[in-house]
């Protein structure tokens, strides 16, 4: 008897990596072969070195891949609707070709994912987020007979290329007007017969664009790009990177600062958007919004914790450090989501859950590090920050300054 | 201004006690009903020419408390003594039960028989505060809350030790398993088994909640057993509409209700009013409907106001009917072989398995192939149903599964008919030869005649996980629901369906807090 067995075929096949349309340039850029995984796709934790590519958004400029992330055009006339009742924004203020920053949540308040949508017509959005949000989409769906909801996640091809050099880039390579594109709007610009979408947006506190077109031109306007970025030393960056610059704008990253609210187990183990200090993104004013009567309540009765910032005395970085109200570490007041020394503003930052009837006394760090294998353990007070660490005056300004 | 307090949508039974609590304490009611009349899946039906018939054809649920709150006697209403419930055989040698007795069954089983409906009878009169309270939502701990169950639990330790632990053994039992460890006479289990099964998708196997509801309608008149209003039927309707007239209730027939209006600013959402079909609107800020929670909340509400795991949690309420309607006019009263006294209710379900196989078929979405079915003459009661020397029957016709496999395309339709009155004939030989007319409704009819959802005779399984206070499920089920001024007082509230009163009534209560 003969095996049935096709050694031809990759028997491995629907367990490997995607590859983004970018990735027979990727592969040739990543030096260290350090790849990393994003909802399937083959992704960069860098490619030569994560403090340099963190340089190159700061002082120049990067691409960072976003195909992986995950992107859904919601469109026709319930639309606005559905994404009204779905998220905490107001979407009827979100006028066409402009972005936002929200963040939706489970009927308990609690925060499922945070995203931005794109108004890209009357009736058409488009929303990214970081994890996979079909189901979610579908059940906020359901009583709306006018709306269809497409995952584009893998027709879509997208850099985000922030630093800033950025807007002299993009002038070079043709956009022509990209000059005037203030923060949060959005522009297109034909190409190879499509379109491009250029948005001003990122997560990197940095000037930066990101930029979106069909999958299979996606490595026409890649090269497009290094081309026109050439002489001002583009180089792609991984999520090392952009980690870094992420934690400097004190925006939050799924898994380190908040768990999705559908995936945890324990329910005092995710947090409300109030928690997560973007109450800016819930409008108690629209009258009704998912979770929006959990969320009152919360409001009402006080937060367990509230996200904040804090400078920790010394350089010994305080990840995953407990808070205590002493330095004798008495009283438990909270805990260290994430930290890094900042290059940019040379300070040892952090996000952290703070309880908030503690945040205008003493908040003590409890610090462990290694010397050469050795643990130590210090205690570091802590200051409060109440703006992002970087906040530079050129990332919001338009025209953007010329290089 | 608004002239009501209260808009109640539906003139239901359950509608109607709301209405007459409501406007008893005072308030403006003003009721609108889709159909032409009252009584909703209790109404009365004329379905040729000359000919009615009762939907429900049975009171045996109706609640004495709600007798008394409303003083339905006041209005002349008054009900049979317990009539039998009986089990035909083909051989003429049927099977009859009425209070303790049973005739036509083993001896050994009818000897059984008192202290099994002793057993049932003493945990029916447990539930009684369980039934006729609003239940406290789940994770509220509040002291009037802990009180319904600390009530609720006291009448369970009332029982004794020994009692008590059985009341919990059998609580969830399938009736097969209740029955089968007393009774041994087929045509006995049969017809104690009809009761826990009927309207629900369910058989005498399955397990979930059958005991539930078989002792939700012993909490009725005469403790489970079949009777029905002096005069008929119709005589409940007349003297509920009759009560809320006189209570200062308005009501309005032909009035079919669209949407609620809920209106929202930085304080939230709230009901303001409803919009007809006609697009009249009409201003209350207290809107209580009685129509089933999957049209109240996914067409009237509207999901763009509910939140979005609370609106899938409605849209998968099991609610899909499986009891269809078969109604005949006939030029007289069939004679039946070994039966004199037609003025009870009549099962055709000699076995379990008789139940079971003709679920089993429903299961996959085919009308049974041998169905099984209980039978009324109400034209017994009230004459005036027919002409002078005809009568009507009445059948409630198990099962039909609301999602036919085929949508009930004619062809199915017209040989379930088939069946249905083939089966008829082989029980009551010769009743064919008496029909002058008939009709058939599917729960696909009943929904589009009576607006119940999937033609449930519950508005909604009267299943665990739909019952008590998670009826019609959580954030839902104390009469209340997320939008303010937005009331549950039907069959798909608890203690849920059959003609009992207690939804209604127990909702009014609710909004009078
Ligand atoms: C075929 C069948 C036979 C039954 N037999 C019996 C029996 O013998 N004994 C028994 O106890 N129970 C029986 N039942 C169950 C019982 O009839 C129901 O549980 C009961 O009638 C429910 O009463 P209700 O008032 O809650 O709702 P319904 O009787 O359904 O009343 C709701 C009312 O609201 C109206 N409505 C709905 N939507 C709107 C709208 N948008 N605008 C205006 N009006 C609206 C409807 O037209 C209806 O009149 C039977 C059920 C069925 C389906």
């Amino acid at each position: 008897m003969t095996l049935n067995t096709t050694s031809s075929e990759d028997r491995f096949a629907g367990e490997r990596l995607k590859r983004t349309p970018f990735y027979p340039r990727l592969k040739e850029l990543n030096l260290r072969e350090a790849w990393d995984e994003w909802n399937g796709y083959k992704f960069a934790d860098h490619f030569y070195d994560t403090d340099y590519e963190y340089f190159c958004i700061r002082n120049q400029c990067g691409t960072y891949d976003i195909t992986p992330m995950q992107k859904h055009l919601i469109e026709g006339p319930d639309a606005e609707a559905m994404l009204n009742r779905m998220v905490t924004r107001d979407m009827t203020k979100l006028r066409v070709n402009r972005v936002t920053y929200l963040c939706w949540c489970d009927d308990g308040g609690r925060m499922i994912d945070d995203g931005t949508i794109f108004r890209l017509g009357e009736e058409k959005f488009m929303l990214t987020c970081g994890s996979p949000s079909n189901a979610w989409l579908a059940k906020s769906a359901v009583g709306f007979d006018n709306v269809t909801i497409t995952d584009i996640t893998d027709d879509t091809a997208a850099i985000a290329f922030q630093g800033p050099v950025t807007c002299e880039v993009l002038k070079k390579m043709g956009l022509e007007g990209i000059e005037n594109l203030k923060r949060f709007g959005i522009m297109t610009f034909p190409f190879e017969g499509e379109t491009m979408i250029v948005s001003r947006t990122g997560f990197t506190g940095d000037l930066g664009y990101e930029l979106w077109v069909p999958a299979e031109l996606g490595l026409k306007m890649w090269d497009k790009l290094y081309a026109a970025g050439e002489d001002y030393g583009i180089q792609p960056v991984g999520e090392g990177a952009v980690n870094m610059a992420r934690l400097e704008a004190g925006l939050i990253m799924p898994y380190l600062d908040f768990s999705e609210a559908l995936k945890t187990v324990h329910y005092k183990h995710d947090q409300s958007p109030l928690m997560l200090n973007i109450g800016f993104t819930v409008d108690f004013k629209k009258p009704h919004f998912n979770g929006r009567e959990a969320l009152l309540a919360e409001k009402e009765k006080g937060l367990d914790y509230i996200l904040t910032k804090l400078d920790i005395e010394g350089n010994k970085v305080a990840e995953e450090a407990i808070l205590y109200a002493e330095e004798e570490c008495k009283t438990e007041i909270g805990y260290v989501t994430s930290a890094m020394w900042s290059p940019a503003v040379k300070a040892n930052i952090a996000l952290a859950m703070v309880k908030p009837e503690y945040l205008e006394k003493e908040i003590w760090a409890e610090i462990y590090f290694y010397k050469e294998l050795r643990p130590y353990r210090k205690m570091a007070i802590c200051t409060v920050r109440d703006k992002p660490f970087y906040m530079p005056p050129h990332a919001s300004q338009t025209p953007p300054a010329i290089f | 201004m608004s002239n009501y307090d209260a808009i109640i949508v539906g003139a239901g039974h359950n509608g109607l006690v709301c209405a007459t609590l409501l406007a008893k304490a005072g308030k403006r009611v003003l009721v609108l009903e889709a159909n032409a009349s009252e009584g909703g899946l209790g109404a009365s039906r004329e379905f040729h020419e000359g000919f009615q018939v009762p939907m429900a054809h049975g009171a045996a649920s109706f609640s004495s408390t709600v007798l008394k709150d409303l003083n339905l006697a006041g209005e002349g209403l008054s009900f049979s003594d317990a009539l039998p419930t009986v089990g035909l055989s083909e051989d003429g040698n049927h099977v009859s039960v009425v209070g303790d007795s049973v005739t036509g069954a083993l001896e050994a089983d009818a000897a059984a028989y008192p202290a099994y409906r002793a057993k049932l009878k003493r945990y029916a009169k447990v539930l009684k505060s369980i039934w006729e309270s609003t239940l406290p939502r789940l994770g509220a701990g509040g002291l009037a809350e802990s009180l319904v169950y600390a009530k609720g639990a006291l009448n369970v330790r009332m029982l004794g030790r020994d009692d008590m632990g059985e009341f919990v053994r059998v609580l969830t039992l399938p009736m097969r398993d209740l029955i089968d460890e007393v009774f041994e006479d087929p045509k006995l289990q049969g017809l104690l088994s009809w009761d826990g099964v009927i309207g629900n998708k369910m058989a005498p196997r399955s397990p979930n909640n059958a005991v539930l509801p078989l002792l939700l309608r012993m909490n009725g008149l005469h403790d489970g057993d079949h009777c029905v209003p002096n005069g008929g039927m119709n005589a409940l309707n007349e003297a509920l509409l009759s009560a809320a007239k006189k209570a200062g209730v308005t009501i309005r027939f032909d009035a079919p209700v669209a949407k609620f209006i809920i209106e929202g600013d930085e304080n939230g959402q709230r009901a303001t009013g409803v919009e007809l079909a006609s697009g009249e609107a009409l201003e209350a800020s207290t809107i209580v409907s009685s129509a089933d929670p999957k049209t109240t909340f996914m067409k009237l509400v509207g999901t763009r106001h509910l939140d979005i795991q609370f609106t899938n949690r409605i849209n998968r309420l099991r609610a899909d009917g499986m009891v269809a309607k078969y109604h005949a006019a006939l030029s007289e009263l069939p004679k039946i072989n070994g039966l004199d006294d037609l003025g009870g209710r009549l099962l055709i379900a000699p076995t379990f398995d008789a139940i079971e196989f003709a679920y089993d078929d429903a299961k996959y979405g085919e009308a049974s192939e041998h169905p099984v079915m209980e039978i009324t003459f109400p034209s017994l009661q009230d004459p005036s149903l027919a002409p002078d020397g005809k009568h009507v029957m009445s059948v409630n016709v198990m099962y039909a599964p609301y999602k036919e496999k085929s949508g009930w395309s004619d062809a199915a339709r017209s040989a379930f008919l088939g069946r249905v009155v083939e089966t008829l004939e082989k029980y009551i030989p010769g009743i064919s030869s008496l029909v002058i007319a008939q009709e058939l409704l599917t729960p696909a009819d009943l929904e589009a005649e009576y607006h119940a959802y999937g033609g449930h005779w519950h508005h909604g399984e009267l299943s665990l996980e739909q019952a008590l206070m998670m009826r019609p499920t959580y954030y839902a089920a104390q009469y209340n629901t997320p939008i303010p001024g937005v009331y549950l007082c039907g069959a798909g509230a608890h203690p849920g369906g059959g003609m009992t009163g207690l939804p209604g009534r127990n909702a009014a209560r609710e909004i009078l807090k």
